[in-house]
């Protein structure tokens, strides 16, 4: 039982850091229907915008707590100017061009922001520095549930009700809203769409800079690659939810992180993708849109 | 209107054409450069990972070889000829270094050393034993390398995974007593390979059991569930097959669960930068690493050079590719000449005087007189453990 506890809350976690990235593909493809294979980078900037950071407030003398919010912060300014000049850069030239090439664009950025990383900094592994503290009344249950992962929970569910009741109630998130259901419609009612498009790109930008701050303190350790694998994954995650669907990325980074927990606590870790990735074949089998998307009609 | 645009069309194209004639012209006269130093060069091939996260590997053989080829040629060099370095960097992925072998042996390379990482090297070996060229790796220990057979152009200065998996084994059972064991491996071809040895090895002996054998995605965002595994495995120790970003991760998380669960890995971490990463947590690691040859008179002077030439230590495979590329040289000098079979006859037959001791290498390629040791984090170092 406490082995089955541990498995989800594991999962759990995992797919907490996956649902942070997740938000910014199926923000992004809500509002321009582009893939932004670019994201992953994003989050990887985002850690070692903190590591930076937390080495020079350190050196100054900051306490513990003000390291973690100034360098949390720092990364997530950060990332979004990243965010909000990859959009001007390379996808806004391109938004009445095909929809091939700001997808291929977006790949160019990805390949350019790793190697401007490997180039910038190192190509070495670097130690991250615990950033969340150990707190006194988890020590009993450090078995089951670590600190790390307490706050890592506890900030992404933070995060989404914030995200939620941004598009919900506020007029930014309306305009969103009118944005992702027809572009040109948004824009005969007065909405700017442009702007509306790089406060898309700023909070996805930002949600993934707070995944990477938290993945790599919780790990320990980064390198210019990591945005790699967390990206593939959270993209994943995105499609299995149903891509334009924001609910349905954070379910389907969950279920993605328990699959892949329990694939690997039940079966084998030999065999961790191979659930991961089967679980999406099959669920585009029967729901092609994924769990939560919605068939979209042609508009005539 | 039309017309205007026809001819700057025209020219346009004329334009281009000169180009390439240009391009072209320029790249004869660079080949019959290329085949004219040919004659006077002996060429030495660096191979291995020069960039990428691997780096750290494959950076202090390119080292090692300069600084042999440096004292070689203030010599007078090999047969009256230079030695030439030809770096060509394959990021330890096989998919690249089968680019790189052929880049090589296009530019005419005479003898080889490399590459570094064991799946980049058996992708890039069949390209050389068809243009019969020698290779010589300081730091693939997969076994199937020499041990098969195929490949008899293949030759290495560091012993095999067979014997660091044995000794892994024999160090859990014998000295650490330890009765049930996991095994974790990263599905490469490296990791993988150590890890099956140590389980057949593990089966073999009748005092220990393997109670989990998995292997682990490497780059995933987390291992937790594989420790959490591991921890309801009841293994007292882990011998991990792979290289150190997985480890690091891997031993972080069990500590961090409040796992006292021994580490047993191999040379793949037994690297400066897994202690770097892992900080703390590496303490008390185990690793099996080449035997410490820093009472050697010739590792001692070699490392000085490093040191005042590069300003800093080695890393790690240095000693293993200045003892390959100090073979490697030697082979030729006594061939008399670069052809394929009599340097390959001198290197089974000549022993030479390294940095690693006095080392000669047999049928299989394997070399004679180099093993591994046990080592273990103490107070942030690796220390040889007796």
């Amino acid at each position: 039982m406490e082995y089955f506890l541990e498995l989800i809350l594991g999962g759990l976690t995992r797919g907490s850091i996956y649902a942070l990235i997740a938000l910014g593909y199926t923000m992004v493809y809500g509002i321009i229907e582009l893939i932004n294979f670019a994201h992953g980078e994003i989050y990887m900037i985002g850690a070692f915008t903190a590591l930076i950071f937390t080495s020079v407030l350190t050196l100054l003398g900051f306490n513990e707590i003000a390291v973690i919010v100034l360098a949390s912060l720092a990364a997530v300014i950060y990332s979004s100017a990243y965010g909000y000049t990859v959009e001007k850069i390379a996808y806004k030239p391109l938004r009445h061009a095909s929809r091939l090439s700001p997808l291929i664009g977006a790949i160019g950025m990805s390949i350019f922001l790793q190697n401007y990383v490997l180039l910038a900094q190192t190509s070495d592994f670097l130690p991250f520095p615990n950033l969340i503290p150990e707190f006194e009344f988890i020590k009993p249950y450090r078995h089951i549930i670590s600190s790390a992962e307490i706050v890592i929970l506890i900030t992404t569910s933070t995060a989404m009700i914030l995200l939620t009741f941004l598009i919900k109630f506020t007029r930014t998130g309306k305009a969103m809203r009118a944005t992702a259901q027809d572009r040109n419609m948004a824009m005969l009612v007065g909405v700017n769409v442009n702007r509306v498009i790089s406060i898309t790109f700023v909070i996805g930008s930002a949600l993934a800079a707070l995944g990477g701050v938290l993945i790599a303190s919780h790990v320990g350790q980064i390198n210019f690659y990591i945005g790699f694998v967390a990206g593939i994954k959270a993209f994943t995650a995105a499609v299995l939810g149903g891509i334009g669907s924001i609910p349905g990325a954070v379910l389907g980074a969950l279920v993605l992180g328990l699959t892949e927990s329990f694939a690997t606590g039940y079966v084998s870790s030999d065999y961790e993708d191979v659930f991961a990735f089967g679980l999406l074949v099959l669920i585009l089998i029967f729901k092609p849109a994924g769990i939560l998307g919605r068939v979209r009609h042609q508009k005539i | 209107m039309k017309c205007s645009f026809s001819k700057q069309l025209i020219s346009l194209a004329l334009v281009i054409l000169c180009g390439f004639f240009l391009i072209s012209c320029g790249e004869s006269e660079k080949t019959s450069d290329a085949s004219h130093k040919s004659a006077e060069t002996i060429k030495l091939g660096v191979a291995g990972a020069h960039s990428g996260d691997l780096a750290s590997y494959g950076v202090p053989s390119v080292r090692a070889a300069e600084l042999v080829v440096r004292d070689i040629n203030a010599k007078g060099g090999i047969l009256g000829r230079k030695v030439e370095l030809l770096i060509e960097d394959d990021v330890c992925k096989p998919e690249i270094a089968t680019n790189t072998a052929t880049k090589l042996v296009t530019e005419g390379v005479d003898i080889v050393l490399g590459h570094i990482c064991s799946g980049a090297t058996k992708a890039a070996l069949g390209i050389y034993k068809d243009s019969k060229i020698i290779i010589m790796s300081p730091s693939c220990t997969n076994p199937a390398l020499t041990q098969s057979g195929d490949y008899p152009n293949f030759f290495r200065t560091i012993a095999s995974d067979d014997t660091q998996a044995s000794l892994e084994v024999d160090f859990a059972i014998d000295v650490l007593k330890v009765r049930k064991i996991a095994v974790l491996h990263d599905k490469g071809d490296y990791g993988k390979g150590l890890a099956e040895f140590a389980k057949k090895y593990l089966e073999a002996s009748d005092k220990a059991e393997v109670v989990l054998y998995e292997g682990v995605t490497p780059g995933a965002v987390d291992y937790s569930a594989v420790v959490q595994k591991t921890k309801y495995s009841g293994a007292e120790a882990v011998i991990f097959g792979g290289y150190h970003p997985e480890a690091s991760k891997i031993i972080s998380q069990m500590r961090k669960k409040g796992m006292e669960t021994v580490f047993i890995s191999d040379d793949g971490v037994k690297d400066n930068t897994f202690i770097k990463v892992a900080g703390e947590y590496a303490e008390g690691v185990y690793a099996t690493g080449p035997i410490d040859t820093s009472n050697n008179p010739m590792a001692i002077a070699a490392i000085e050079a490093h040191k005042n030439t590069y300003g800093s230590e080695p890393g790690a495979f240095f000693l293993n590719a200045y003892s390959a590329s100090l073979c490697l040289l030697n082979a030729i000098q006594k061939a008399g000449s670069t052809d394929y079979d009599a340097v390959s006859k001198a290197l089974r037959t000549e022993y030479v005087d390294t940095p690693l001791g006095k080392i000669s290498f047999d049928e299989r390629g394997d070399a004679i007189g180099v093993g591994f040791c046990m080592y273990q984090v103490q107070n942030g170092v690796y220390v040889e453990v007796k």
